[in-house]
């Protein structure tokens, strides 16, 4: 069972509670019709699927409700960090730094 | 190459089982080939096996990071259909299940392949609507499955509970009377003794890191643990690892790897004669010829590449077969295991050629690769001999991502494989 630390309730909380929501910093295109469909394919299909230090989203679906953003190694499944959506996209090296 | 027949048997027997010869040769790699396979599962090896046998094309090799079938080949719950519910999955699956038909005899090697049905499981009026769906599909694409009543499932499979004070009543079932088992490894084995005996080269414990395209964007070869390795034309076959191995030659994958767990229980005599899926309750359960059973359901809910999985999906899954089969609340499991499934947006394959000349990709099975190995094998071998892709595989691009023509099986409620 993975332990989840959830940045709005400050709580670490056990997987249950939480569900995956993919890839996380996706933007949808700003002007969707001037898009080509290469572009719309990598926006909704192309993910980097990482082996490693992987941003993704989760919910904290059976507390607060809210979406957050986590940087979980894909190898491992330790959790290096999570943050608010609205935080700014951490830096991986200082991350990694961190987590030795 | 020992051809094994009753005879061989007798005669093995009769010198005490001390002359059995290895069933293929643990290769080192040349310095080129004309085709090189990443991945030694069943379908790389058996892709390799077609290769050699139809379209003679025998100066191959298959390499792979670890043992053969070592990957998701041995980590399935060996459940073999193709009653899915699109024109396109309908024949690349029932092309798939045609091959396993005799495949046993045309490889000389029993997969213990056992057509004893697989039951899907009705709960409510909504499963009644979309299996149906699935039974009238099938049967317009010549697919075998069947409506039966409640009390028919029950006829077909005693240990289901049809009483309707049961948790999830039965209303009523699909079977597929074709689809039914393998033993996973032997498909392997069976396809690997087959290519090495056409002079395929199998490589072990031997990681690809990276493909190599010349200056015309050709694929030149592979870049292994074993040192630089030339092809005319590679094929990547590696399930979870797929899109690793992808990047390398620059072409991004519209996949998400998942680890797939499942679990046996402690071997019991006979009980479990077909096997039973239930979409709504999410697991499906068989028992295999040593007496355990067979469980399985969803992938865990987050991207992984650990071969491992989460305990609360096993306690998820346990629990839906114990409210189907209460008969088994007491059995005790024996081991769990995971695998690294690579999904697709639309969860259909794709099989075929890439942007890059020269390099082929078979992946996306997903949470369903043993069922279509002898299907995948085939096609991806005749698209890698012929430069086209085989009438079963052509509607599975990598292209109808971009051009929309999915084959939505996700949206078809294909929840278990």
């Amino acid at each position: 069972m993975l332990l989840i630390h959830c940045p709005y309730c400050n709580q670490t909380l056990p997987e249950a509670e939480f569900t995956y929501a993919g890839e996380a910093h996706i933007a949808r295109p700003a002007d969707p019709s001037s898009v080509s469909d290469e572009e719309w394919r990598d926006f909704l299909f192309i993910r980097t699927n990482v082996k490693g230090p992987h941003y993704e989203r989760w919910r904290h679906f059976h507390g607060c409700g809210r979406y957050f953003n986590a940087v979980r190694d894909t190898v491992s499944d330790r959790f290096l960090i999570t943050y608010k959506t609205d935080d700014p996209r951490p830096e991986l090296s200082k991350l990694l730094e961190k987590s030795k | 190459m020992t051809h094994f027949s009753a005879l061989s048997l007798i005669k093995n027997a009769l010198s005490g089982q001390k002359n059995w010869e290895p069933q293929w040769p643990d290769s080192e790699p040349k310095a080129e080939y004309d085709v090189i396979i990443v991945g030694a599962g069943g379908h790389g090896l058996g892709a390799a096996y077609y290769l050699a046998k139809e379209h003679g094309i025998t100066n191959v090799a298959v390499i792979d990071k670890g043992w053969l079938g070592g990957g998701n080949t041995g980590r399935n719950t060996t459940i073999i259909r193709s009653n899915y519910l699109y024109d396109e999955s309908a024949k690349l699956y029932d092309h798939a299940l045609d091959l396993w038909d005799g495949l046993s005899q045309e490889l000389n090697y029993n997969v213990m392949y056992s057509q004893r049905g697989v039951l899907m499981l009705a709960h409510n009026v909504h499963d009644v609507q979309s299996f149906q769906r699935h039974v009238h599909a099938n049967r317009l694409n010549g697919v075998d499955n069947v409506w039966l009543s409640k009390e028919e499932a029950k006829e077909f499979c005693p240990p289901l509970d049809i009483s309707p004070n049961a948790r999830y009543p039965v209303v009523g079932a699909a079977l597929q009377r074709r689809a039914g088992t393998a033993r996973h490894d032997a498909v392997a084995w069976g396809y690997a003794r087959g290519a090495a005996a056409r002079g395929v080269d199998i490589i072990q414990n031997c990681p690809v890191t990276a493909i190599r395209r010349g200056p015309d964007g050709r694929v030149t070869g592979v870049e292994t643990a074993k040192g630089f390795i030339g092809a005319k034309k590679v094929a990547v076959s590696a399930a979870g690892h797929t899109s690793v191995v992808m990047d390398t030659a620059g072409v991004r994958m519209p996949l998400e790897s998942y680890p797939l767990q499942a679990l046996v229980s402690e071997p019991i005599k006979p009980i479990f004669p077909c096997v039973v899926m239930s979409n709504s309750v999410h697991a499906y359960i068989s028992q295999s010829d040593k007496g355990e059973l067979v469980i399985g359901s969803g992938t865990d809910q987050y991207t992984s590449y650990s071969q491992r999985g989460g305990l609360p999906l096993i306690e998820h899954t346990v629990a839906a077969i114990c409210e189907i089969f209460p008969i088994f609340n007491r059995m005790r499991m024996l081991r769990k295991w995971g695998g690294i499934v690579d999904v697709t947006p639309d969860r259909s394959a794709i099989l075929g050629k890439t942007p890059v000349p020269g390099l082929y990709v078979n992946c996306g099975w997903g949470t369903g690769g043993v069922k279509a190995t002898p299907g995948a094998a085939h096609t991806l071998a005749w698209t890698v001999a012929k430069d086209d892709p085989h009438p079963a595989n052509a509607p599975f691009t990598l292209e109808r991502f971009s051009t929309g023509r999915l084959i939505d099986e996700a949206a078809a409620a294909a929840v278990a494989h």
